[in-house]
């Protein structure tokens, strides 16, 4: 196995996660809620009044991220993003997303984070299932086709 | 004294807020980095997997409280999911889930992120998404539901 080390980034990605874990954590003691982004999104589509409102307001926080983000990073801190993918590539891939997602009840944070956090055997299923068809789908377009 | 609603949809901000610098901060926005650890065979990228493992390291312990509890601390339930069945819309749906992950690098969290961001392929892979979810909720509503229905009346 050849390490890409120009662009690992061990303490960036761990602090990171920490971050995601913290928030996890606080979504589930303060608001009792799993923090799935997946179902949050589905949970609008359509809108229920009364089970509205937070997610807006979560999505809303999130949305704001990239903001705060380059307002307290110093400049050039994070690399741009290298989005590869064609349009109807992605297209294709936003589909699958949705749909898998919401069959699946959960996606990398509900299953991925969540999930394997409680020691779920559901989330586990899930998270070697979408990795798995990760690691074939890359492989199948970088290495085979 | 605020109203508790008022607290709710405060911290329900401030939650979203702090994921989405956690997805910045991590690389999580950034596809090709994600697709460099689904890369298995070329070039690989670890940092997804200490992304994951920084992640699980914290909320184990918040789970762990979590299930201890049937209350939040700011007032109101905890909701813990309650399903526990390994059935295939679980398997399939997380099949079809990966592939297009591995297909774009973005799973629903970081491609919000970086819409935001004003990446433009990351708008149009949450609108195809947003597609995906509704065509889910149609098929849920008029295919699957029909045919349960069914299966009870025999």
């Amino acid at each position: 196995m050849n390490i890409d080390w120009l662009h690992f980034t061990p303490w960036a990605s761990i602090t990171g996660g920490v971050l995601l874990g913290v928030a996890s954590a606080m979504f589930i003691l303060l608001n009792g809620r799993i923090l799935g982004i997946s179902g949050i999104l589905g949970g609008l589509l359509p809108p229920k009044m009364a089970d509205s409102l937070w997610r807006v307001a979560f999505l809303a926080g999130m949305f704001c991220a990239p903001m705060v983000f380059n307002a307290l990073a110093p400049v050039g801190f994070a690399s741009p993003p290298r989005v590869d993918a064609d349009l109807l590539t992605v297209v294709a891939a936003g589909l699958l997303v949705g749909i898998g997602t919401r069959y699946a009840g959960g996606c990398t944070s509900g299953h991925g984070v969540c999930g394997l956090s409680r020691l779920s055997p559901r989330s586990l299923v899930a998270t070697m299932s979408f990795m798995g068809a990760g690691f074939l789908v890359v492989y199948l377009v970088r290495h085979a086709i | 004294m605020l109203k508790n609603s008022v607290i709710h949809r405060v911290s329900e901000f401030l939650v979203g807020l702090l994921f989405g610098l956690g997805l910045i901060l991590s690389g999580m926005t950034d596809p090709g980095k994600v697709i460099g650890f689904l890369d298995l065979f070329g070039l690989w990228d670890p940092s997804l997997a200490l992304v994951m493992g920084g992640a699980i390291a914290v909320g184990f312990f918040a789970f762990t409280l979590a299930k201890k509890r049937t209350t939040n601390f700011l007032g109101g339930l905890l909701r813990l999911p309650t399903q526990n069945q390994i059935d295939k819309p679980l398997v399939i749906g997380s099949l079809l889930f990966g592939a297009g992950w591995g297909l774009a690098g973005f799973c629903p969290g970081p491609a919000w992120v970086s819409m935001a961001s004003g990446q433009p392929k990351a708008l149009v892979f949450v609108v195809a998404m947003l597609v995906g979810m509704v065509g889910f909720e149609l098929m849920d509503r008029f295919i699957h539901a029909p045919r349960k229905a069914k299966l009870h009346t025999v």
